[in-house]
């Protein structure tokens, strides 16, 4: 983009690239991926605020150390961990063009993607079921909303690695498909990302309040 | 368009290697600061202090080993995106808490705020 | 009013008593957009255009027809946005001496909101994005945007706000809550009907449209400049542009998390925003302002672009300063994130916050205060034409400056105490909106027009339109800011001191000013299409402009390009011809172009039914409406043939032609 083009003296000047070639097509989705999850990231940032700002407001209700058991969350933490390396070897399996291995190592994170939701809505149900709902303070609310956008982005992050596993199946490993599969590979670490956040500040940080 | 080309997007990757120490990093990162809650070796203070260094610590090996983030992948733009992007998150998490917390300082006590039942 | 049990499960809380039956005005405007409407799609059908229609515009993913499809959509909604306008002012000047006026309370208090939220979402929204989406890719050599289908998408996803703006005036209700709904008025206890749910779901839709032609724009202007184009060779609109977008996409997710957070207390009983169970409503207001006050800098930096490139073309000049044009559109940039806090300093959260977002404001005046001296000294000694565009630039100049400084006014923490609310905040806003967006939309309007059409605006209805803008907008306002110094607080319905009258009916008097002028502008339309074959502009380069979109032709053909221009000076249109560049007469190579899709709308109309459903509760409609976008967006993810080529022999011929238009035009 940048290249200097200054004319050199004597030569006329070139105002025309009439040696262009095509655009490999799609060379500017990982940087406009990016910026879409940077967006992301101001979602949950605006939901970390909610959970800063309104998080001790228990109305008389249950507080973190009623509610959260750690033990579950590190059950879920891992999943969250095992899914993000198996998905790291499915990138390997990618680049060395094996499209069969890539497609078990994507059914493998998808299945500790699942994991994490069954987990994740067990605690919900079971908070929901002593009467730990959403609705019973500032604080569920909060807590409820920050936790379940996180297990939304999973949700959709999974379904997406259904697709994924269907394409690569029926188109191998081409480059709109390794495209898609590293843009996927961003969405899948970057939850990781917020979810070190939602452990250390809902989870940690709750129990220490 | 290169249909069916087998040539790889030019972005980074990691090798087996970085994916691996990635992992035993996060491991390890994520496995101190929940030891330090649920056995409570410490005082809040120092502990809530030392969970948020673990986080942010984590945060950045996933990015250097799962995100491979660097300063050069799309001639630096990734790079300047992810600080404009933290700086605007601090902003607006710092910014509200400030200005939320001096509300509430302000605020007269309010006579349901102690015991409010459902 | 509704209550859980009367919700039906097949149509939600929707009866015919939504229909405003009762409501004379609003029967009257129905049954007039009815009668256009059948008109509109009958003529439609009778002259076949539909598959035209479907073909070339509704599926397209040319981002100048999308530009076009923006500014068409902007200028509709100015239309309702100033019906709107007509009537407050003509409540306001008659509501005196124990009148009602003529608009009952829920009424008035719905056109209010409708009218900020259509003018801000639905009207500068669109023009901005629009003039970016039209010009950006010529300005930088492009020969469309990094991810043209997403461009089509976001759209009609602003449409699809649109559309559910537009059917709360005749099914249901609009919020009667004030354009930013606050809590706990907009919540489910004080607002219990469907008004603040249409608002929501509206901007939402709309909202994610925005982020994603922000996203995308970003990537184009990074990734697909000219050779040669580097960072401080990019026209200024280019850069305004650039910075315009980095805060959409750092601001308005923050809008869709409070909009859902706002939705979740309203549809699930949470509590973020109650009086009650530890919500707090004052963290509403601070969050959308993080959301709102780099929002006004996302309206007005293009037009200050747009500013920029119209003084340097029509005084024949360099710009004066670039770089500290550039330099300053960034800091604004910045700074625009840092203070919100001055929209609620009468909040209560003390000296020490208010005295510094008091000061961030101020100093927000400095950068601006540069470039206002760039375009002066653009100016200065130049050789200036006084046409249209330019002379929408001076007329913002004079009337922002006044509107920058009531702003300064309104920094400052103890004075706003006293302004809060009033009037004067209502004339400061909108001398800045309509000096600033509006009078630079016109200015972009009548600049680009011949690039996009290929034929120049009719100059004499401009001039009508342009002198009964100006004074109609200072007769409109003035009278508010001595209001407001008087202590009138903004939005009231009626007014019990006579000596009052005589300011709202002055100020009435001055929207009657600006209706002829919104009059002639249509008027000039319409006479500029008749006219169209003397107004004609076959050289491309109407303005003897200074940058790359004026290299093409009028209208630029479908690649935009047949060869990419290579940049060496900040303004590369007029080095190329100062220079004396040839244009390629051979040598033309087949362009890969992305393939029209109809794909965006039918997300769109997906997501919009969508939104409808949940305004109305109707569950089976909104889950099944959910599930539809969801297997269309997998769905389009399976088609990979996503181009096409353009035949070399084709390019050759249309450059031919215009190879001759231009022989001819010498």
């Amino acid at each position: 983009m940048t290249t200097d083009t200054a004319t050199t003296a004597g030569l006329p000047p070139r105002f025309y690239d009439l040696e262009e070639h095509d655009h490999p097509e799609g060379s500017s989705t990982m940087l406009g991926f990016w910026i879409y999850l940077m967006s992301d990231c101001l979602i949950f940032a605006i939901l970390f605020a909610c959970f800063a700002v309104l998080g001790g407001n228990y109305a008389a209700g249950p507080s973190p150390r009623d509610v959260f058991e750690l033990p579950l969350v590190a059950l879920n933490t891992a999943m969250l961990l095992f899914s993000s390396i198996t998905y790291g070897f499915s990138m390997l399996a990618m680049r060395a063009g094996r499209p069969g291995l890539t497609r078990v190592w994507l059914a493998v994170t998808a299945a500790f993607g699942l994991a994490f939701l069954t987990i994740e809505l067990h605690e919900f149900t079971h908070m929901i079921s002593i009467g730990a709902t959403p609705q019973r303070s500032a604080f569920l609310s909060a807590f409820f909303t920050l936790v379940g956008t996180h297990g939304l982005h999973v949700t959709f992050g999974v379904i997406w690695i259904v697709t994924m596993i269907v394409q690569v199946g029926r188109h191998g490993l081409i480059a709109a498909n390794q495209r898609r599969l590293m843009c996927l590979s961003l969405f899948w670490h970057f939850l990781d990302i917020i979810w070190i956040g939602v452990f250390t500040f809902v989870y940690l940080m709750g129990m220490l309040r | 368009m290169n249909e069916g080309a087998h040539h790889a997007p030019d972005a980074p990757h990691g090798s087996l290697r970085e994916y691996l120490i990635g992992f035993f990093l996060s491991v390890v990162l994520t496995a101190i600061p929940f030891w330090l809650v649920m056995a409570r070796p410490l005082a809040p203070g120092p502990t809530a202090v030392l969970i948020v260094a673990f986080a942010v610590v984590q945060i950045i090996v996933h990015m250097v080993y799962f995100l491979h983030m660097n300063a050069r992948s799309e001639g630096g733009w990734t790079m300047i995106a992810l600080i404009f992007t933290l700086i605007v998150v601090a902003i607006a998490l710092a910014g509200s808490m400030w200005v939320m917390h001096h509300l509430d300082t302000n605020m007269m006590p309010m006579p349901h705020e102690v015991s409010r039942q459902p | 009013m509704t209550t859980p049990s009367d919700v039906s499960p097949i149509l939600g809380k929707l009866t015919l008593a939504a229909l405003p039956l009762d409501q004379p005005i609003l029967v009257v405007t129905f049954i007039v957009v009815a009668i256009l409407g059948a008109m509109l799609l009958g003529a439609i059908t009778w002259f076949r255009q539909w598959g035209y229609l479907w073909r070339e515009w509704l599926t397209s993913v040319d981002h100048k027809k999308i530009g076009i499809m923006y500014l068409i959509l902007g200028t509709i909604m100015l239309l309702r946005g100033f019906a709107d306008a007509i009537m407050m002012r003509l409540q306001q000047a008659m509501a005196f001496n124990g009148s009602e006026g003529y608009l009952p309370p829920h009424h008035y208090d719905q056109i209010f909101t409708a009218h900020g939220v259509i003018m801000i979402f639905f009207v500068g929204m669109p023009f901005v994005t629009g003039f970016m989406n039209y010009v950006v890719p010529l300005q930088i050599g492009a020969r469309d945007v990094a991810f043209p289908f997403l461009n089509n998408f976001s759209f009609w996803m602003t449409v699809g706000g649109v559309i559910l703006v537009m059917m709360s005036l005749f099914v249901g209700e609009f919020a009667k809550t004030g354009w930013l709904a606050y809590p706990p008025l907009s919540g489910l206890t004080y607002s219990p009907d469907v008004g603040v749910d249409y608002w929501i779901w509206a901007l939402q839709i709309a909202g994610v449209g925005t982020t994603l032609s922000g996203i995308n724009l970003l990537v184009t202007i990074i990734k697909m400049r000219a050779p040669g184009m580097s960072l401080m060779k990019m026209p200024i609109f280019t850069w305004t542009a650039l910075c315009t977008n980095v805060l959409i996409v750092a601001t308005f997710p923050v809008l869709t998390a409070v909009l859902a957070l706002q939705g979740l207390d309203r549809y699930l009983g949470m509590n973020f925003f109650t009086s009650d169970l530890g919500g707090n409503a004052m963290m509403y207001v601070n969050l959308i302002w993080i959301w709102g006050h780099p929002e006004v800098y996302i309206l007005i930096l293009p037009l200050f672009g747009v500013f920029s490139e119209v003084t340097s073309t029509f005084s024949g000049k360099r710009l004066f300063g670039y770089t500290s044009m550039v330099y300053a559109t960034v800091v604004i940039t910045i700074l625009s994130y840092l203070v919100w806090l001055h929209h609620f300093f009468t909040m209560g959260s003390g000296a020490s916050v208010n005295s510094f977002f008091g000061i961030t404001t101020m100093v927000i005046s400095i950068p601006t205060g540069a470039k206002l001296f760039n375009w002066l000294f653009t100016m200065y000694r130049g050789r200036i034409r006084f046409e249209l565009p330019m002379m929408w630039t001076i007329a913002f100049m004079l009337t922002f400056v006044v509107g920058g400084m009531t702003g300064v006014l309104l920094a400052v923490p103890p004075a706003d105490f006293v302004l809060h609310n009033s009037l004067f905040l209502v004339a400061h806003f909108h001398n800045v909106i309509i000096g600033g967006v509006l009078f630079g939309s016109f200015a972009a309007i009548n600049f680009w027009f011949p690039k996009a059409f290929g034929f120049r605006l009719d100059p004499f209805w401009g001039k009508v339109s342009f002198w009964c803008w100006v004074p109609g907008f200072w007769l409109a306002f003035m009278p508010l800011y001595i209001l407001g110094l008087m202590g009138i607080t903004r939005r009231m319905r009626v007014f019990d001191d006579p000596s009052l009258q005589i300011f709202f009916v002055i100020a009435g008097f001055g929207v009657a000013v600006i209706a002829c002028g919104i009059a002639a502008m249509l008027i000039q339309f319409g006479v500029s299409i008749l006219r169209r074959d003397r107004l004609r502009d076959t050289t491309g380069d109407p303005w003897a402009g200074r940058t790359l979109e004026w290299s093409t032709s009028s209208p630029p053909p479908e690649y935009n390009f047949a060869f990419t221009p290579v940049a060496h000076d900040l303004d590369a249109w007029y080095d190329m011809k100062q220079r004396g560049h040839e244009r390629p007469a051979a040598g033309f190579r087949t362009i890969q172009m992305p393939r029209n899709t109809g794909a965006g709308i039918v997300l769109a109309a997906f997501s919009t039914i969508c939104g409808f459903a949940l305004i109305w509760h109707i569950w089976w409609l909104a889950a099944g409406s959910f599930l539809a976008v969801l297997v269309t967006a997998i769905a389009h993810t399976f088609d990979y043939d996503r181009t096409f080529r353009i035949p070399a022999e084709t390019i050759a011929d249309t450059e031919a032609q215009r190879a001759r238009a231009l022989a001819a035009a010498e």
